[in-house]
């Protein structure tokens, strides 16, 4: 013999699962919702998504070469995941400068302060997309008009989301009926002619991309369908209960970043419970949240601090929600 | 109906290679290495010295204990040397070696190839003539059968389960012995059933052995209480507590024996070895080998004997090729990776997988992102990704509260892991301490 052999333990199998190749699933799951944002957004969205990549990636790069002192390793695809997610997040009008804040904080707070990949405990685009909120509450919720503005960047013409509209009708003592004709159809809110952020609008596109993961086991059915299924069951007893004060369940699901948020957001790994039931917990935690948010909040929109919280909690569902173990239950009787 | 387990589990590429070649009989060596413990529990005692004569099938080694099997030759010729040798395992183990001269068997062995069907000995005769020759589970745990044919005090077993699932990537031994030796097998599932006094026997095979499924289910017509299980092609569907589980949807609990919920379980080979023991006379000391692997020219399927080096084997199969990178006693899932090749072959030896280099080497690891992947693919239940950190830093009462001990090490995690973490080998180091400390405790 005259090369050594390999002594290893067993398995000596290894699926061809790896963590380039789930990451590389989600970005291709995401294509769909960046064409649609270019098609309604123009330059705009062009400019944000090139901005928010291309910082996410460099503020990684940056923060593990010199602050933390390893390797940098851009080629997982985090990095750049989290730089689409952040600009699916925004306005098309948003100026560049901000972007990179964000992109900063995402990385930077939401993602290396907790030691890279894999240990971080928030959302690190949410983290940057709520800073941002925070800090810049006027430029980011000025929505540009879709299809209106393909070739102007910060001089778009904006107007307002359908949340916004319903919120503020709802305020002055409008009643839905009322409200609803001045709300875009069904049909503009599922193929995204409408105001928004850039990932926000295309339900279809999202769906796709949805469709797209589940297919390839990218992700599991549980927090998509939780988080779906509870806003409608909530929003939909308070639309059976009054009709004319609580807007049906559909339109909550079509409008702001339910969609995004239920799909590419929520299901982040590091930030998302173990288990299928503990999974399940968790969506409906986002789902309850979310609408009590735009029902009883300040805000219009609220799955960005529903998953933020529910991140929060990750650790202790956790802890706690264990999967049903092998031969716990002593069946009686055999 | 395909049935299966209820949680967990993966489905890695087949690559049964050598199913469709036919068992064939490997020229017995020129010498032969034979470990006195080939199974679980005590080695046994040796009771020939050295320049003694041997006839195939002679004892050589005594049972050594309650739970000990005993050893027989494999060949005839003289004992040249007795002392400690490589095997399998890696570490030095006593070991009879015999060079061969001619083939004598035995007078008592009945080598005519009619099969026997009629059985008149009393359950107790049966199991003698169990213990008596040596055998042990052949699915690859090499647990002493005549133990788990003695059903304890105050539990009753209602349902013989038989193992022909063979969910092991590569290995076709099981799927071979089914479609040429159906009868014989069918026989030594009546005989046990006789020993452990049950009336029902339920044979499960994996889905995609549907020649053997087929074959078995029409040659069971003509034996009572004996049915065949088709199988949902799952690793891992022949772990014991699986296979029960998706047979008789019933749950071994933790820390439990199959006699607990009434089933025994027993692998196929192991029926047809005591086919052969009880109606042939014949001590177990030779098994069906499968030896194969992409890069081998010759994949096939061996009837080689006992102590036969696994040189041998892998020269019959056509040689090692040379980009090799590991060798390994088993499947790919729970295989035991060799030293060397220059060790025998014993009562255990499934298969003999040869990978080559770039397959052979595990990927770097990466951190874990908490996909939850291995929770998802363990069988038992358990949280890879937890334990394996518990393990690392030491914390064997969070661990121990963690089942640790209820893994059955079938490598789903670290098979699933897409950061190539090295899950399971954490988790055993953890196991073998855990268990020391609850031994430890007990005293």
């Amino acid at each position: 013999m005259n090369n050594l052999l390999n002594v290893s333990l067993s398995p000596h199998a290894k699926s061809s699962d790896s963590v380039n190749k789930l990451m590389r699933n989600v970005i291709i799951a995401m294509l769909p919702i960046m064409l649609f944002s270019f098609y309604y957004f123009g330059i705009g969205a062009i400019i944000v998504t090139l901005v928010s990549i291309t910082s996410a990636l460099m503020f990684e790069w940056i923060i593990s070469k010199f602050i933390l002192k390893r390797e940098p390793n851009l080629s997982d695809g985090s990095a750049l995941i989290t730089g689409m997610l952040l600009a699916f997040n925004v306005p098309s009008n948003l100026p560049f400068w901000i972007v990179m804040i964000g992109a900063l904080v995402a990385i930077g707070v939401g993602k290396m302060s907790f030691g890279g990949l894999g240990t971080n405990i928030f959302n690190p685009a949410l983290v940057g997309r709520v800073f941002l909120l925070i800090s810049f509450p006027v430029q980011t919720t000025s929505w540009p008009k879709p299809l209106d503005s393909f070739t102007s960047y910060t001089d778009a013409v904006t107007g307002a989301t359908p949340l916004a509209i319903l919120k503020e009708e709802l305020k002055k003592g409008e009643k839905v009926s009322d409200i609803l004709e001045k709300l875009p159809s069904f049909m503009d809110l599922f193929i995204g002619k409408i105001g928004g952020s850039l990932g926000e609008v295309a339900a279809l596109a999202i769906l796709i991309g949805m469709i797209y993961m589940l297919a390839t086991k990218t992700i599991t059915w549980h927090i998509p369908v939780s988080v779906l299924g509870s806003i409608f069951v909530v929003a939909g007893t308070l639309w059976l209960i009054n009709d004319e004060k609580f807007i049906n369940p559909f339109f909550h699901l079509l409008t702001g970043g339910i969609l995004l948020g239920a799909v590419f957001m929520a299901t982040d790994y590091v930030t998302s419970p173990m288990t299928g039931k503990g999974q399940i917990i968790y969506g409906i935690g986002i789902g309850v949240i979310t609408i009590i948010i735009r029902i009883a909040g300040a805000y219009p929109e609220g799955i960005s601090f529903a998953i933020l919280i529910m991140n929060g909690l990750t650790p202790l569902i956790n802890m706690y929600i264990k999967p049903k173990r092998f031969g716990e239950v002593v069946k009686n009787g055999k | 109906m395909l049935k299966t387990f209820a949680k967990g589990g993966i489905h890695p590429p087949e690559n049964k290679l050598s199913a469709e070649k036919a068992i064939e009989i490997l020229p017995v060596c020129e010498m032969v290495t034979i470990p006195i413990s080939q199974h679980i529990g005590a080695p046994a005692k040796v009771i020939v010295k050295k320049n003694d004569t041997v006839k195939v099938g002679q004892i050589i080694a005594e049972s050594g204990g309650f739970v000990s099997a005993n050893i027989h030759s494999s060949v005839s010729g003289t004992v040249q040397k007795i002392e400690e040798t490589f095997d399998a395992s890696g570490y030095k183990r006593m070991s009879v070696t015999i060079k061969v001269e001619g083939d004598e068997w035995l007078e008592t062995i009945d080598r005519s190839p009619e099969v026997v069907r009629q059985c008149t000995l009393s359950s107790e005769e049966i199991v003698k003539k169990i213990t008596a020759a040596g055998i042990v589970g052949l699915g690859g745990a090499t647990f002493p059968t005549q133990i788990k044919l003695m059903i304890p005090k105050g539990m009753t077993a209602d349902t013989l389960i038989i193992n022909g699932v063979e969910c092991e990537p590569y290995l076709t031994a099981d799927d071979r012995l089914m479609l040429e030796k159906g009868e014989e097998i069918l026989v030594g599932v009546s005989i046990l059933m006789k020993a452990l006094n049950v009336s029902k026997a339920i044979i499960g095979i994996e889905n995609n052995k549907t020649k053997a499924i087929a074959h078995i289910d029409n040659l069971a017509k003509s034996f009572q209480g004996i049915s065949v299980q088709a199988l949902k092609v799952q690793y891992p569907q022949g772990g014991e507590k699986q296979l029960i589980k998706a047979c008789i949807g019933r749950e071994v609990p933790s820390g439990g024996l199959p006699i607990a919920v009434g089933a025994v379980v027993q692998n196929v080979g192991t029926a047809f070895a005591v086919y052969e023991a009880v109606q042939k006379n014949k001590p177990l000391f030779e098994r069906v080998v499968t030896v194969t692997g992409k890069s081998l020219k010759k994949p096939s399927n061996f009837l080689a004997r006992v102590g036969t080096p696994l040189t041998a084997l892998i020269e019959a199969a056509g040689g090692l090729p040379d980009d090799t990178g590991k060798i390994i006693s088993g499947g790919p899932m729970m295989g035991k990776a060799l030293r060397s090749a220059e060790v025998p072959m014993t009562k255990g030896t499934s298969g003999v997988l040869i990978l080559p280099n770039p397959e052979a080497k595990r990927k770097i690891i990466q951190e874990c992102i908490r996909c939850a992947k291995c929770v998802s693919a363990c069988p038992m239940g358990l949280e890879p990704y937890l334990m394996m950190p518990l393990s690392e830093r030491r914390i064997f009462d969070r661990l121990e509260k963690e089942k640790v001990m209820d893994c059955i090490e079938c490598g789903s995690c670290s098979y699933t892991c897409p950061s190539n973490r090295p899950l399971l080998d954490y988790i055993r180091l953890g196991k073998a301490s855990v268990g020391a400390i609850m031994r430890s405790r007990k005293k």
